[in-house]
This record gives structure tokens, C-alpha cells and sequence, in this order.
């Protein structure tokens, strides 16, 4: 069960996230993408969900039950090599429909100062 | 990219999912979750048999607007996962991915997004928001 007063919190990860050239192109190979100049718009996910995993854990959220219900993603910018990213995480809602638990979280990713991608991702807690 | 018209159809694209693929994109990705690689796993937690990332599915989706108009032109990308897309072993399943142009304006276009496995719609209000340049 996840405990409730982290509605509306935000947490903010110890470190950024180094982007190599080799996960980009490991990435696009993964999906068969053949540029690599700059990563897929799903990549942040790679970032934003583990993130996630980290924050709900700490919260009492049985990871192991969690099933993705939608993603969303807002990108400013495409991400590149050399970037270094901190995630931050949202915990926007919480709420329980037929004994499971569906959270939703934002995560923002900025480099410096600049916001370069926000995601949202719906995630169900299987009862 | 060629001109976009208001209700046009873009043409569909077949990507194939395998349990090769579905291990490069979790080691691409870091999601381990058994339940994409591991069929007895996937069996003893009540799946049909192993089934593919969510997100794997999206992104091949992704793939099929960054076809159409370059990963840089993505502004914004959204998808329900409403059916897994179950994955035996030594099968190659096929995903169908096709798109229609809901909104355009001199910057921008919405496509819709369909996927499809066996006939079986796997994303429900899939949409990408692209830039034209």
C-alpha cells in the first residue's frame, strides 16, 4: 500500500543521468531505429521509470505487481550524447479503483536549468 | 516528408517481435522484468505466456513516426496499453503500425497512431504531435 502523504511530493534524484553515445545506439538498435544522432522520443524512459521504480518503492509500492496503463511524453528538445540529466518525479495522484492502485507520476528531466522532456506514466498496482 | 493532408492515411508498417528483440530492448531499456523474458515466470504470475514491454511496443510505434518525419520532430507521444502483446518462443510476431492525420498547421501535425497483433488493437489513444520544418 502506498503510503498517502507522498501525493503531490516531489523527488529529485541524488545524481544525473550521464547520456553515452552507446546507450543511444544501443537503444535504437533495440528498436531497429537506424539514426542515432539524437535518442528515440521514448528513451527518457529509460531514465524516468527507474526513477520512478526508486521513489514508489521507498513508498511502500509493491514493484513487483505494477503493470503500465499509459505513458505520455512532452519533449522540448531530442536528447543527445553529453547530456547530463536530473530527474525529477511528481507523485500526482493516487487512487484506488476496484482494489488496485493507480499512481500516476510526472517526471521532468532537465539539463542545467533547461527542462528538456516531461513524461507522465500511469502505473496499476494489481491487487 | 512528403505534404500532409487533414484524414490521410499513412501507410501501414509491419515491425516483428521476438524474444531477441524483447532481451536487446531490456538490456537497452534496464527493465528486467521477467515477465518479458522468462515464460515460466511470466506462466506462475498468470500471463499466457511471456509478453512484451509496454514500452517496447510504443517505441516501435515511435519508430514508425520517426520514420515518417525524424526522431528530432517529435514533440509530443502518447499511448494506452490496453492487450499485452504475448510473445511464444521461436515466433515472430507481427505488429502492425499505422497512422492518420488528425490536425495540422503550418508547424505542426497530430497523427494517430494504430497498432495492431492478430487483428488485436494493443495501444488505445496512441497519438505523436511533430513538428514540420
Amino acid at each position: 500500500m502506498l503510503n498517502p502523504d507522498i501525493v503531490g511530493r516531489t523527488f529529485t534524484g541524488a545524481t544525473s543521468f550521464a547520456v553515452t553515445q552507446e546507450s543511444i545506439t544501443q537503444f535504437c538498435e533495440a528498436i531497429g531505429e537506424p539514426n542515432f544522432s539524437v535518442a528515440p522520443p521514448t528513451y527518457s524512459i529509460k531514465i524516468s521509470l527507474t526513477e520512478s521504480e526508486v521513489v514508489l518503492k521507498e513508498s511502500g509500492l509493491d514493484w513487483s505487481r505494477v503493470v503500465h496503463g499509459d505513458q505520455r511524453f512532452e519533449i522540448l528538445r531530442p536528447i543527445v550524447a553529453g547530456d547530463a540529466l536530473l530527474c525529477s518525479s511528481t507523485i500526482e495522484s493516487a487512487r484506488s479503483v476496484a482494489g488496485n492502485e493507480i499512481v500516476t507520476v510526472r517526471s521532468d528531466l532537465h539539463s542545467g536549468t533547461d527542462l528538456v522532456a516531461s513524461s507522465w506514466s500511469t502505473l496499476v498496482v494489481r491487487a | 516528408m512528403s505534404t500532409l493532408s487533414v484524414g490521410q492515411e499513412l501507410a501501414p508498417h509491419t515491425f516483428i517481435i521476438n524474444r531477441a528483440k524483447l532481451l536487446a530492448y531490456a538490456n537497452a531499456s534496464g527493465d528486467q522484468n521477467p515477465i518479458h523474458q522468462d515464460e515460466a515466470f511470466a506462466k506462475f504470475v498468470g500471463l499466457e505466456n511471456v509478453i512484451a514491454h509496454g514500452m517496447f511496443t510504443m517505441a516501435l510505434a515511435g519508430r514508425y513516426i520517426s520514420d515518417i518525419a525524424g526522431s528530432a520532430a517529435v514533440k509530443e507521444f502518447s499511448a494506452r496499453f490496453i492487450k499485452p502483446v504475448v510473445v511464444p518462443a521461436n515466433v515472430d510476431v507481427e505488429l502492425i503500425v499505422s497512422g492518420k492525420v488528425l490536425e495540422l498547421d503550418e508547424r505542426s501535425a497530430k497523427i494517430e497512431i494504430t497498432a495492431t497483433c492478430g487483428d488485436v488493437k494493443v495501444l488505445g489513444m496512441a497519438k505523436a504531435v511533430i513538428a514540420l520544418s
